[in-house]
């Protein structure tokens, strides 16, 4: 199915020496060789990864900021060089990066704290219909609260947001626009530059939701001119329970804790509290020492690789996808060419449950999403009520693309369709 | 290469389904989701007056094994009590469908018979 002529980007790529670097890659899965293909839900870790967390356990443990002994030196500088890592991979300073447990956190963090203060009746937060259920419910919960309106920009039928609607809708009243950098099921790489400049020519900030994008390409914060932007560390080869929020310096500043506890203040006395600085201020409590340490490592991995080389390798991958993908008979589509989408096709087939096509997947050992994927007011647009999703990292190979293909098929005779 | 969770008899009921449909004037009706995936399934069905069921009708959105459970559910619970009913349980539903299914579509399994007992739950609370 697939020519041997590889494309310069999959020539330049050493797959087979990524995939080395992820054991989980050699395991089988009912018998059959593992095809990974949900890294949109969350990667696989390399072993650099893995590394990095067992000998920070080993070797430094301890609770960070408050020892004077050696290891909990150690921890604190380990813990502290992570921000930096991220920081610089963002192009960000180390203290405008708040480590968070994932996206969802980011993204609550920011409603809450920024929201409560800053939001009153009459106001107006802008989104996207596309958006996951993360960067929608929590607006949707501080509008309640603070009388504020959410208003969403639409999609059109290839996935595009709809920028003359947003145009008239980012207008005075709105203090917040928070958007998606990459769809996490059409996989549509949003202009989120120029809604930014839209929010910021009538006085608004803008947030982007970074999860599917920081994995997969190089983000520069200071280019991009957000205000704030969340990503989960797990998707991009990181450990689970580490995320952040990068907030430009000044707006983290003015913005009041989300939670309360110890190493977030300066002094506390028996009548209040004064609080410490960035980011400890919005990482109450004992943070995610290891999990940090690990995502530093994820950062490294890729930027071993570069992200440049990084997005024009899943770009070839995905391109390769669609190609044959069109060619299933019947088969539904959803999203832009692969030149708007980053590395996740969703689709359907006819008369085929999502779920029932990724259990016979399954049992070829090919691991997909079926379902709405967190985002049940764009499956509401689309007209359906779920859809199939594979999403591809570094690690995965035309190869696996040709197998799932295959393995379609085989479902497609299964269940007698 | 198995594939136990689509047997035959599992397919017939998904493409021929007993009961899928709608009743006029149900004693009983209830509608729920799998959160899961957003697939619903609308239950009604017709009682006597010594508490049996007599009529079942199911209809919905779902995958192959939500919908073949709620088929066979259907057939299967014809001229039962509504406290035989309440006491069907997961395995209950498990040995009429008569597959192995992972604990993730176990809950598309159970979606009708959970459906049918909050229904009966309901009914019982007016």
């Amino acid at each position: 199915m697939n020519d041997t002529s590889d494309t310069p980007a999959q020539a330049a790529f050493n797959v087979e020496a990524i995939r080395h670097d992820f054991p989980i890659l050699a395991r089988s899965v009912n018998d059959h060789p593992l095809v990974y293909l949900d890294s949109a839900a969350s990667s696989q870790k390399p072993l650099a990864v893995l590394d990095a967390e067992r000998q920070y356990y080993r070797t430094s443990h301890a609770n960070i900021h408050r020892g004077v002994y050696v290891l909990s030196e150690e921890a604190t500088a380990a813990y502290e060089q992570a921000h930096e890592q991220v920081g610089d991979f963002i192009h960000a300073d180390w203290d405008e990066v708040i480590f968070t447990k994932n996206t969802t956190e980011s993204l609550n963090l920011l409603a809450y704290a920024w929201g409560l203060s800053n939001l009153q009746a009459g106001d107006e937060i802008v989104t996207t219909v596309l958006e996951h259920h993360s960067n929608m419910v929590p607006w949707q919960q501080i509008a309640r609260r603070t009388g504020a309106t959410v208003r969403y920009i639409r999609v059109d039928p290839q996935g595009h947001l709809d920028m003359e609607q947003a145009a008239a809708l980012i207008g005075p009243r709105v203090k917040m626009v928070s958007v998606a950098h990459v769809s996490n099921v059409l996989g549509t790489i949003n202009p989120v530059d120029e809604l930014g400049r839209m929010a910021h020519a009538v006085g608004a900030l803008i947030c982007v939701d970074g999860a599917q994008s920081i994995p997969h390409m190089s983000v520069d914060v200071q280019a991009l001119d957000c205000d704030f932007f969340a990503f989960s560390g797990h998707k991009m080869l990181g450990p689970t329970g580490i995320g952040g929020l990068y907030g430009k310096r000044q707006l983290l500043e003015r913005m009041e804790p989300f939670l309360f506890g110890g190493d977030m203040i300066s002094e506390v006395t028996l009548e209040g509290s004064s609080w410490n600085d960035l980011p400890w201020k919005f990482e109450a409590g004992t943070p995610p020492i290891a999990q940090g340490i690990g995502l530093a490592a994820a950062v490294q991995y890729l930027q071993n690789l570069g992200m440049e080389a990084v997005h024009a390798y899943e770009h070839s991958l995905v391109s390769y996808a669609l190609e044959q993908l069109r060619q299933v008979h019947d088969i539904e589509i959803y999203g832009p060419d692969a030149d708007a989408r980053g590395g996740v096709v969703a689709f359907n087939l006819p008369d085929m449950h999502p779920h029932d096509i990724a259990s016979i997947l399954d049992q070829q050992g090919v691991a997909i999403r079926g379902g709405h994927h967190c985002a049940m007011p764009l499956m509401r647009s689309l007209g359906v009520n779920g859809t199939c999703r594979a999403s591809f990292y570094v690690y995965n190979t035309v190869d696996e693309v040709d197998t799932l293909v295959e393995a379609l098929g085989e479902t497609r005779r299964i269940l007698r369709r | 290469m198995s594939f136990d969770m689509y047997q035959e008899n599992i397919l017939d009921h998904y493409e021929n389904p007993y009961h899928r449909g709608t009743l006029a004037d149900p004693t009983l009706e209830h509608r729920d989701l799998n959160p899961l995936c957003g697939d619903e399934v609308r239950i009604q069905a017709h009682i006597d007056e010594q508490n049996h069921l007599t009529e079942a009708y199911f209809d919905g959105e779902g995958c192959v094994i939500s919908l073949a459970a709620a088929s066979m559910l259907m057939e299967e619970v014809e001229g039962k009590t509504l406290e035989e009913i309440k006491a069907m349980d997961r395995q209950d539903m498990l040995d009429l469908l008569g597959i192995s299914l992972t604990t993730m579509r176990v809950k598309c399994a159970m979606l009708p018979l959970r459906t049918l007992e909050k229904a009966i739950h309901l009914y019982e609370a007016k």
